[in-house]
C-alpha cells in the first residue's frame, strides 16, 4: 500500500457522515439502470472467456466459407451471386445459435449463490433478465459485423443502398433480442446447465435449415415447405436479403416483424413467470 | 426463555410462527424468534435443520407457507423492496463472480444499491480496505484464496451499510486462523452497532459470537437463550481428575465425593470421576491439598463446564457433530 494510499483511507473507514444515500429512482430509471448494471456485468464475463469469445467469432466464419466454397458452385439462387445469398442466412442462423449462451447463462446464474445476492438487493427484479439479454445482443453485434467482414473479403456487397444495409443488420439484431428471450426462458424452465447445453440445438437446427437460410425454399419437398415457408427463420431471411440485395420488402418485413413482436411478448411474460417461480 | 419486554422497545427482526413447506418436505415447522438492535442471534443446527430456509424467507428471497416476518418493523413479503434495503445477506455458498475482480463485484453490488457511481467506488474502496484487500482488488475473484472469497463475500453484504446482516454459515470450510479472522471482523461489525442474524453448525462458533442462540432442529427451535443459560441446563461446572494408577480409582472416588456437592461419577472407561461443584476454585484447590496430602499421582485433573455439544446432546439426543459435513460450496 502506498502512503497516498494509506492518507486517503488510513484505517478508518467512512464515517456515516460522508456516506451518501442511494438515488431516489422511480420504478422505471431503475429498471434501465440496473439493465445496464447487469448488462455490464454480463459483458464482462464474455470478455473475460476469450475461449467463448473466440469460438463464437470462428464459427461464423467457418459456415461462410464452407457453405460458399462447398454449396456455392453447385447451389442456383436465382439471380444473387451465392456469397449475397448466404450472408443474411448465416447471419440469421448465428443469432439463433448464439441465443444458446443466454439459456446457459441464465441456468449458470441460477444455480449459484449470485442470484440470492441479486434478490437480496433492492435492485429490479427483471434486471437480472433484461441484462442478460442486452449482453447477448450486444455480442451479435460483434459476430455479425465479423460475418460481414469475411463476406467483404470473399465477395459479398450491399446492392440495395446504405440505408437498407443498415436496416437489415438492425433487423437480424432485433430477431436476436427476440429470440434471446426464447431461450432465456428454456434457461430458466431447465435449470440444469448440461440440459441446457443438450436443448439448444433442439430448435435450433430445424429453425435454420428447414428455411431459406442456405438454399431457397423452393427446392424442399412440399409438405416440408409448409413449415419452412412460413416459420420467422424465413421471414427474416427473406426480408433481410430483400433489403441487402433488392427484391420484395414490405411482406416479410412487416411477417418478420410481428414474428419478433410475438417472440417477445410470449417468451417475455414466460420468462418473467418462469423467474418469479424461483 | 422469554427476555423482559420493555416498554417503547421492538425488536428488529421478528418471525412470527413462519412454516414452509417444500411438497413433503417440512423444512420450517412453525418457527418465532425475535432479534432485537444491535443483538447477535445465532441458529444453531445441524445440516437440513432448515437454517439455510429461514435466512432466505427473513432475507426476502421466498416466501412462507404462512407466518409473517418483520425487519425494522416493515413485513418482509409484503413491501420486500423497502426491507432489502435495510439488509445485507451473505449466502452459505460464496455470492461472488468469479470472473469479475473484487472491486468490479462490490462496484455492482453498489449500483444494484441505487447508489451513484461515484459512491459505488467509494463505498467499494473503503470495503476492500477493511477487509484487506486492497492489494487484491484488481484481481479476479477466481484467484483467491478460500478466506479472501469469504472476505469479499462478507465485504459485499456490507456495501449497502446494513442495519441487519445475515451471515448464514460465514466460517464453514475455513481454516482456523482465517476463521478467526473473520470472527474479529464480525466483532468488529457489532460493535458499530450492526444487528446479526447468523447460522452456524459449530457450537465454538455460536459461543464465541451469539449473544442469544435459538436451537434449531427439525425446523423448530427446541430451545433458547444465551450461551451460558444453556449451559446452566446442564448443570453447573464439573470438576475432573484421574488416577495415574488405576488402582487408585477409590481412593480419587472418595477424595472427590468430600470436595464436591453431589455424587461423584465414575468413569470405567477412560478411568476418571467427576463431580459437580458449586465454585469452582475452592474445590479444585481443596482437591489438589487432599491429593498432595495422600502423596497420589494423578493423570488428570481439571475443571470443565458442560460445552454446546453436551447442550446439544441433552435436548436433542444426538451430538451435533454426528451429522455434520462441511460443505463450503454446496
Ligand atoms: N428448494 C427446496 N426444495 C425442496 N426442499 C428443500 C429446498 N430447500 C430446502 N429444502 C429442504 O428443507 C430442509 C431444510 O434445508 P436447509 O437448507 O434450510 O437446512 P440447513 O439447516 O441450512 O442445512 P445445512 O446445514 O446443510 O446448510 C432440508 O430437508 C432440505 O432438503
Ligand atoms: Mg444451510
Amino acid at each position: 500500500m502506498t502512503t497516498t494510499d494509506a492518507t486517503q483511507h488510513g484505517s478508518a473507514k467512512l464515517t456515516a457522515a460522508q456516506l451518501e444515500p442511494p438515488l431516489k429512482r422511480n420504478g422505471l430509471v431503475r429498471f434501465l439502470a440496473d439493465t445496464a448494471t447487469m448488462t455490464r456485468r454480463n459483458v464482462l464475463y464474455l470478455v473475460r472467456r476469450p475461449q467463448v469469445v473466440v469460438f463464437a467469432l470462428i464459427s461464423p466464419i467457418m459456415f461462410v466459407a464452407l457453405f460458399n466454397y462447398v454449396f456455392g458452385g453447385s447451389m442456383s439462387v436465382g439471380e444473387l451471386s451465392y456469397i449475397d445469398f448466404l450472408i443474411p442466412g448465416i447471419m440469421v442462423q448465428t443469432v439463433m445459435f448464439g441465443g444458446g449462451n443466454t439459456a446457459i447463462g441464465l441456468a449458470e446464474d441460477m444455480g449459484r449463490g449470485v442470484i440470492d445476492r441479486f434478490r437480496s438487493l433492492p435492485m429490479s427484479r427483471l434486471a437480472v433478465l433484461s441484462g442478460r439479454t442486452a449482453a447477448d445482443a450486444a455480442r451479435g453485434i460483434i459476430t455479425n459485423t465479423v460475418i460481414l467482414t469475411v463476406g467483404f473479403v470473399i465477395g459479398f456487397r450491399f446492392s440495395n443502398g446504405i440505408g437498407w444495409a443498415i436496416g437489415s443488420f438492425l433487423l437480424v439484431l432485433l430477431f436476436g433480442y427476440s429470440i434471446t428471450w426464447a431461450y432465456a426462458w428454456m434457461g430458466l424452465k431447465l435449470k440444469s446447465v448440461e440440459a441446457v447445453q443438450a436443448a439448444t440445438f433442439l430448435p435450433a437446427f430445424p429453425l435454420t435449415f428447414a428455411a431459406s437460410t442456405f438454399a431457397p425454399v423452393t427446392g424442399m419437398p412440399d409438405w416440408l415447405q409448409v413449415f419452412s415457408a412460413n416459420q420467422p427463420v424465413t421471414q427474416v431471411v427473406d426480408a433481410a436479403r430483400a433489403m441487402m440485395h433488392g427484391g420484395d420488402i414490405a411482406g416479410p418485413l412487416v411477417r418478420s416483424l410481428l414474428w419478433c413482436a410475438g417472440i417477445l411478448l410470449v417468451f417475455g411474460f414466460l420468462s418473467v413467470r418462469e423467474y418469479r417461480k424461483g | 426463555m422469554k427476555r423482559p419486554v420493555e416498554t417503547g422497545h421492538q425488536a428488529i427482526i421478528q418471525a412470527e410462527n413462519v412454516v414452509k413447506h417444500y411438497g413433503d418436505v417440512h423444512a420450517l415447522n412453525g418457527i418465532s424468534l425475535e432479534v432485537d438492535q444491535g443483538e447477535v442471534y445465532g441458529l444453531l443446527g445441524p445440516n437440513g435443520a432448515g437454517k439455510t430456509t429461514l435466512v432466505r424467507i427473513l432475507a426476502t428471497l421466498v416466501k412462507p407457507t404462512s407466518g409473517r416476518c418483520l425487519v425494522g418493523g416493515v413485513d418482509a413479503h409484503q413491501n420486500p423492496m423497502a426491507v432489502r434495503s435495510q439488509i445485507g445477506l451473505a449466502g452459505q455458498s460464496a455470492a461472488v463472480d468469479d470472473l469479475l475482480t473484487g472491486r468490479e463485484n462490490l462496484e455492482i453490488v453498489g449500483r444494484l444499491y441505487q447508489f451513484s457511481r461515484a459512491e459505488a467506488r467509494r463505498r467499494a474502496d473503503d470495503i476492500l480496505e477493511r477487509m484487506s484487500l486492497t492489494d487484491a482488488a484488481d484481481r479476479q475473484v477466481r484467484t483467491y484464496s478460500g478466506g479472501m472469497r469469504r472476505r469479499i463475500d462478507l465485504g459485499a453484504s456490507l456495501v449497502g451499510r446494513p442495519e441487519v446482516l445475515m451471515l448464514d454459515e460465514p466460517t464453514t470450510g475455513l481454516d482456523p486462523r482465517t476463521r478467526n479472522d473473520l470472527w474479529q471482523l464480525i466483532h468488529q461489525l457489532v460493535a458499530e452497532g450492526t444487528t446479526l442474524l447468523l447460522t452456524t453448525q459449530y457450537l465454538d462458533e455460536a459461543d464465541e459470537l451469539a449473544h442469544r442462540l435459538g436451537v434449531i432442529d427439525q425446523g423448530k427451535i427446541i430451545a433458547e437463550g444465551t450461551p451460558d443459560e444453556l449451559k446452566e441446563r446442564l448443570g453447573g461446572d464439573r470438576l475432573q481428575a484421574g488416577p495415574a494408577n488405576p488402582a487408585d480409582m477409590s481412593r480419587v472416588t472418595a477424595i472427590l465425593a468430600s470436595v464436591g456437592d453431589g455424587e461423584p461419577y465414575v468413569d470405567e472407561r477412560r478411568q476418571v470421576v467427576s463431580v459437580p461443584v458449586a465454585d469452582r476454585i475452592t474445590s479444585l484447590l481443596a482437591a489438589g491439598q487432599a491429593f498432595e496430602d495422600e502423596s497420589l499421582t494423578l493423570s488428570d485433573l481439571s475443571v470443565s463446564r458442560p460445552s454446546l455439544d453436551d447442550v446439544f446432546l441433552a435436548i436433542t439426543g444426538k451430538t451435533a457433530e454426528d451429522d455434520t459435513e462441511p460443505g463450503a460450496a454446496a
